[in-house]
């Protein structure tokens, strides 16, 4: 605990605030691009943040206070989560409070109250996406946590921190077993991010929508606060899966040149993994609802295989 | 002197229940006066315990009984720490109590005080018990004291089969526990658990001891296939009952099975672990995915306790595996985390099971599919459900977290185990942990979703009324509880450490201790985890998110009808119902349930659709047992024949048969 | 440097594995012969690092055997194939994939141990390899029995005939010259015998699904 400790933690959660509407305006750049459309501006996502703070709030007439508590709630847990994961730097003074575990809990408890929220309202189209949600969240959660301690194994640790620390300084040493994990992280983190395979985030209007489903009914303020909410995830999950299979280039000396050091090259690579989604996006269809659990259990099972294969080559 | 405590507070609870024959009908006294101060008695048994908790063992022989066995009892830290559960949680529900009971039919209100403090006194004493003969006596008065508890609604005629299955039930468990206790005593003759401790029995009579006591306690704690009594008996059962049953008397059995294990057989072996981790792995899976799918509120909580006592259970494995193999700190760190799941699980399960007896009492239902919209009627009992569902679904930061982190963390310590067949387990089994955490995640979605938020499904749910003052004080009190352990564990891992030492030898307490705000089972790099600086984190990060959208823009709201697309024609039927928001889980699991569907065809003149979800181990396991029972019993009635002649010709020829064997 | 390696050999064993998961759970012949190309060329890696290690020159030899027929002439064969019997975009209905994928880990965990006391005693470069060569056999035999169309099955037989080389490089640095020709040659034979084969099916059926050989039982 030290004032470089506590700048690089502040450092970290303003730069996710500020950088996941770009990740998500870059995605969508390059998604157009891929597709032969015109694309829109790189800035599109703030300048809608912006209208829909500045929109009146709408409020369903008969929504109770949980519902209105869950933007705030939602937008916490994400903030927390992007605050945790060392992207930067592996010297964070929030990080021992929350581990894999916790992060993954995290997320569930975002997941839970978002889903309850959209029960809240009593429409049918809130509570389809709150049940397509649970069932996503509950094939989706187990198999992320298989992906941590697939990185557990190989460092005893479930600090993220420390993971970070120990891939980040092998001696060029390959982890048969991260090649599973990655491959299964790859689809869970599709699934969650409501990523086209499973879900699609430029659709409204059909029956197969997950997301949307869920913030259906909210708007202006909340909208704005779930829709950044949804833009920090997908940042965490980005700076999740770099942290854990390309964590090189994250600082973990108390120098300040590291940490200089560490922005560009971060940028630099959350910049191709954007590039490399929008690539798998545009390249692949989106799967009947049915197959969604099939998708999900397949990755789930790579990552106990990741584990497996860890255990018994006995690295 | 802890103990004369603990002994004087239980006579004050037989006393209170006593008081309460004498205001048979008098309900106002017996429930404004009697609860509380039941109430208060917990609180006591909770302060008492907690002190004992850490002071040296100490016995007790008291003269009652027959008069060559007098009781023995004794409290060692072990129990101290199953009475600090039983008085706490106790507490709560007996506030709960005093405002839920009603005037109506079924048993009156006074005799049901009798029975509930009777079922507190017992368990209490079946924790205190040290020689087998108290424990057996204690234990069926437990078993008998609930069975009228739950057939206090005895007009109905399912309630009366649902009490008789858990008699039944609780029985054969019985017979299995006094089985392993004359295994136990080694045919010394003496059957004080100190002489039992003293015996050293060969694997063969110590792995036969230890399969009788899981059968025994299996039964009891609902650990499948002995699992069937638990969804039947709980909806049976008045609310308070259900949570003293669901929060306290399956956690007596957990405590069983950890005194013989661990105190009475020392050392477990190593295939005792991979059989409870089998057992409870595959109950917790069980208990899960069929509370997903239950349409009664009651039925869905009672396999959520199925669930909840198998991931114990796997904890408990976990333990013996280590124990076995003599890695002392990580039995320890599995047996805390156990202890630490059985303190939230009598927290939250007791608390859901209250809430859902004030929505019975505001609405009237238990089914699902007929509630809805309850929180905008009983904005009390919402919220505090929702601190327990959360809780129960093991989301940070709560108290079902800690202990749910505590059981993955030592599953990730295994590959250090000696047996590289049991390594290979690891990962299948922390899968299978997770996939569990995960669907309770959906099912409590899916209980408070249901009955809380939406639109109300039926008229008649809007004239619901919030509970009342004595219910809201007992619930506080569990959502207290619920919290605390979520906020604090390192005080009460702390406290673990003395009950952890004697069975496992080793513990927790100086490691953890090191740092306040930070769970630390090891050390900082291999894992940390603070509650209050999470809860701090989105609690700013909220508060900021609040106050700066407010300073930067405005703060403007107006009311509207729901938009939903746009579709203007909307009711409450159209909202998912219970049944629809399990069907994923039907599908996938499908092979577990035993599902009947009644579909409508396009021509039916009045559509109906019927689907029911049953269990394949009722049709494959219980009923041909009961038939067979059946077949032997009518073969028994053979020698029924009505005429005293024939009946005194068996007379004689047992007789005869007996001197033939007396002269040889 | 020598750990390295064995890193390296031991990631491709678990690339091996991975593909053969992969082709469990695959739908579509087309993705299949693609992940039948890609573990073949796996297979020649491997084995040409193990070759460079050990310095065995016929590994060498062996890898380019393997590259030619298992990364060109097979893959070619099947391509032709499945254009004259015009299937290339049939998708396979398979019953429920997880279940499948479940066996699969427990056969994983069968064959680990089968192979434990093996690696034990072997003292070849990468230990757990053998294992992971025993379960892509496994797995790949599992992928014939779960399989319903011709094609599909010639396809898992294949692999499994990788698997058996695999296991061959990793335990025992490869068999002899003349057995591995024999294999390489046996594989070619098969491989045709079983083309004519699939004609023959479909000329009768009219259909490549094998379970019409039901058919020809006697009643």
């Amino acid at each position: 605990m030290n004032a470089q400790g506590y700048f690089s933690q502040i450092l970290e959660i303003l730069l996710a605030l500020l950088l996941a509407p770009l990740l998500t305006g870059w995605i969508n750049l390059w998604r157009a691009w891929l597709q032969n459309k015109s694309a829109p501006s790189l800035f599109q996502p703030y300048r809608k943040l912006h209208k829909l703070f500045h929109k009146e709030l709408v409020l369903a007439d008969h929504a109770s206070s949980l519902y209105r508590a869950t933007p705030y709630v939602v937008f916490g847990c994400m903030a927390l989560a992007c605050a945790i994961i060392p992207t930067l730097s592996t010297d964070l003074p929030l990080s021992p409070a929350a581990d894999a575990i916790a992060l993954v809990g995290l997320f569930a408890l975002a997941r839970v109250f978002i889903s309850l929220a959209a029960m809240d309202v009593g429409t049918a189209f809130g509570t389809l996406g709150a049940r397509r949600e649970m069932l996503i969240g509950f094939l989706a959660e187990p198999a992320l946590l298989m992906v941590l301690f697939s990185a557990s194994l190989l460092s005893k640790s479930t600090s993220l921190t420390t993971i970070v620390d120990t891939l980040a300084h092998r001696d060029l040493a390959i982890y048969p077993s991260l090649a599973f994990a990655g491959v299964a992280f790859t689809m869970v983190s599709l699934a969650e991010n409501a990523r086209i395979p499973v879900d699609n985030p430029a659709t409204h209007l059909e029956l197969t929508m997950i997301h949307e489903a869920l913030i259906l009914e909210y708007s202006g303020r909340h909208l704005a606060l779930l829709e950044w909410a949804a833009s920090l995830k997908l940042f965490a999950y980005s700076c999740a899966g770099l942290a854990l299979f390309f964590p090189w280039g994250i600082a973990d000396a108390l120098s300040p040149l590291a940490l200089l050091l560490a922005l560009p090259m971060l940028i630099l690579k959350l910049a191709l993994g954007g590039a490399l989604l929008a690539l798998l996006e545009s390249v692949s269809a989106k799967m009947r609802i049915f197959r969604v659990p099939e998708f999900l259990a397949t990755a789930f099972l790579l990552a106990v295989i990741g584990m497996l294969v860890n255990i018994l080559l006995g690295v | 002197m802890p103990l004369d405590w603990i002994l004087m507070l239980v006579l004050a609870w037989l006393l209170i229940g006593s008081a309460g024959v004498f205001a048979l009908r008098r309900l106002t006294l017996v429930a404004r006066l009697l609860f509380p101060a039941g109430a208060l008695v917990g609180l006591f048994l909770f302060a008492a315990a907690a002190v004992a908790l850490l002071e040296t063992p100490q016995t007790r022989i008291l003269p009652i009984g027959l008069p060559l066995l007098p009781f023995h009892f004794r409290l060692d830290s072990l129990a101290a720490f199953f009475l600090m559960i039983i008085g706490a949680a106790s507490t709560g529900v007996s506030l709960f109590a005093a405002g839920y009971f009603r005037k109506g039919e079924g048993t009156p209100p006074g005799l049901l005080c009798l029975e509930y403090h009777a079922f507190l006194a017992s368990m209490v004493l079946v924790v205190l018990a040290d020689d087998a003969y108290a424990f057996m006596v204690m234990w069926e008065t437990m078993a008998l004291a609930s069975f009228f508890l739950v057939i206090a609604n005895h007009r109905l005629p399912e309630i009366r089969r649902a009490g008789y299955l858990y008699l039944l039930m609780a029985h054969i468990g019985a017979i299995g526990i006094l089985l392993c206790f004359g295994v136990l005593q080694a045919n010394t003759g003496d059957y004080t658990f100190a002489n039992m401790r003293a015996q050293h029995l060969s694997p063969f009579w110590a792995s036969l001891a230890f399969l009788l006591a899981l059968f025994g306690f299996g039964a009891k704690a609902g650990l499948v296939p002995l699992h069937v009594w638990l969804p039947e008996a709980h909806p049976a059962a008045p609310s308070p009952v259900s949570a003293l049953m669901s929060g306290i008397m399956l956690k007596t059995a957990i405590y069983g099975l950890l005194r013989v294990t661990f105190d009475l057989l020392h050392t477990p072996l190593w295939w005792w672990g991979v059989l409870l981790l089998g057992l409870g792995l595959l109950s917790a899976l069980y208990g899960v995915v069929f509370a997903a799918v239950q349409v009664d509120m009651k039925r869905l909580l009672a396999y959520s306790s199925i669930e909840n006592i198998g991931l114990m259970v796997a904890g408990i494995g976990l333990a013996a595996l280590f124990s076995a193999y003599g890695m002392h700190p990580m039995a320890a760190l599995a047996l805390t985390a156990v202890l630490y799941h059985v303190a939230s699980h009598a927290f939250f399960k007791s608390l859901l099971f209250v809430a859902t007896g004030s929505v019975l009492h505001a609405t009237r239902e238990r089914s699902l599919g007929k509630l809805g919209g309850l929180i905008r009627f009983m904005p009390w009992v919402a919220w505090m459900t929702l601190i327990g569902a959360l809780t129960s679904a093991g989301l940070p930061p709560l108290g079902g977290f800690v202990s749910e982190w505590l059981l993955l963390q030592s599953f990730l310590f295994t590959p250090g185990l000696p047996n590289a067949f049991l390594n290979m387990l690891v990962p299948v089994v922390a899968a299978l942990i997770a996939l569990v955490a995960a669907l309770a995640g959906y099912t409590m979605v899916k209980f408070f979703g249901v009955i809380f938020l939406g639109q109300p499904r039926e008229e008649k749910l809007s004239h619901a009324h919030d509970a009342g003052f004595w219910e809201r004080l007992g619930m506080l009190w569990l959502v207290v509880g619920c919290v605390a352990l979520g906020l604090f564990p390192v005080p009460a891992i702390t406290l673990l450490d003395a009950v952890t030492r004697p069975l496992v030898g080793a513990g927790l307490g100086a490691t953890v201790s090191g740092s306040q705000w930070l769970l630390i089972p090891v050390s900082l790099e291999r894992a940390s985890y603070g509650p209050v600086l999470f809860l701090l984190g989105v609690a700013i990060s909220f508060a900021l998110a609040f106050l700066l959208v407010r300073a930067f823009y405005h703060g403007r709201l107006r009311r509207a009808p729901p938009w939903d697309c746009g579709y203007p024609w909307q009711n409450a039927r159209m909202q998912d119902t219970a049944e629809g928001f399990g069907q994923p889980i039907r599908e996938i699991f499908a092979p577990f349930f035993r599902i009947k569907r009644i579909l409508p065809t396009p021509f039916d003149a009045q559509p109906h659709y019927l689907v029911t979800v049953g269990d394949h181990l009722w049709h494959w396991l219980y009923l041909p047992v009961a038939r067979l029972v059946e077949r032997l019993a009518r073969l028994i009635g053979l020698l029924q024949r009505g005429r005293i002649a024939i009946y005194l010709l068996y007379s004689f020829i047992t007789l005869i048969t007996v001197l033939m064997v007396v002269k040889r | 440097m020598s750990a390295f390696i064995t890193q390296f050999i031991n990631l491709l064993a678990a690339i091996l594995l991975m593909l053969a998961f992969a082709m469990l759970s695959q739908r579509r012949i087309l993705s299949l012969i693609y992940l039948y190309t890609l573990q073949g060329a796996t297979l020649v890696a491997a084995t040409a690092i193990v070759g460079y290690v050990t310095g065995q020159p016929h590994l060498y030899f062996s890898a380019a055997i393997t590259l030619v027929l298992k990364v060109l002439v097979i893959p070619m064969l099947l391509h032709r194939v499945i254009d004259r019997l015009n299937v290339r975009w049939d998708v396979e209905t398979l019953i429920n994939i997880p279940t499948t994928m479940l066996i699969g880990i427990v056969l994983v965990m069968f064959s680990f141990y089968l192979a434990e006391p093996i690696s034990q005693m072997s003292s070849t470069i990468a230990r757990g390899t053998l294992g992971i060569a025993l379960a892509c056999v496994l797995l790949s035999f599992m992928m014939m029995i779960t399989r319903s169309k011709a094609v599909p099955q010639v396809i898992g037989f294949l692999s499994m005939e990788n698997g058996l080389f695999f296991a061959a490089t990793a335990a025992t640095y490869g068999m002899p010259m003349v057995v591995e020709l024999g294999i390489a040659l046996d594989v070619l034979v098969g491989i045709l015998i079983l083309g004519v084969f699939m004609f023959h099916i479909r000329e009768r059926f009219d259909s490549l699904d094998i379970r019409h050989l039901e058919k020809l039982k006697e009643d």
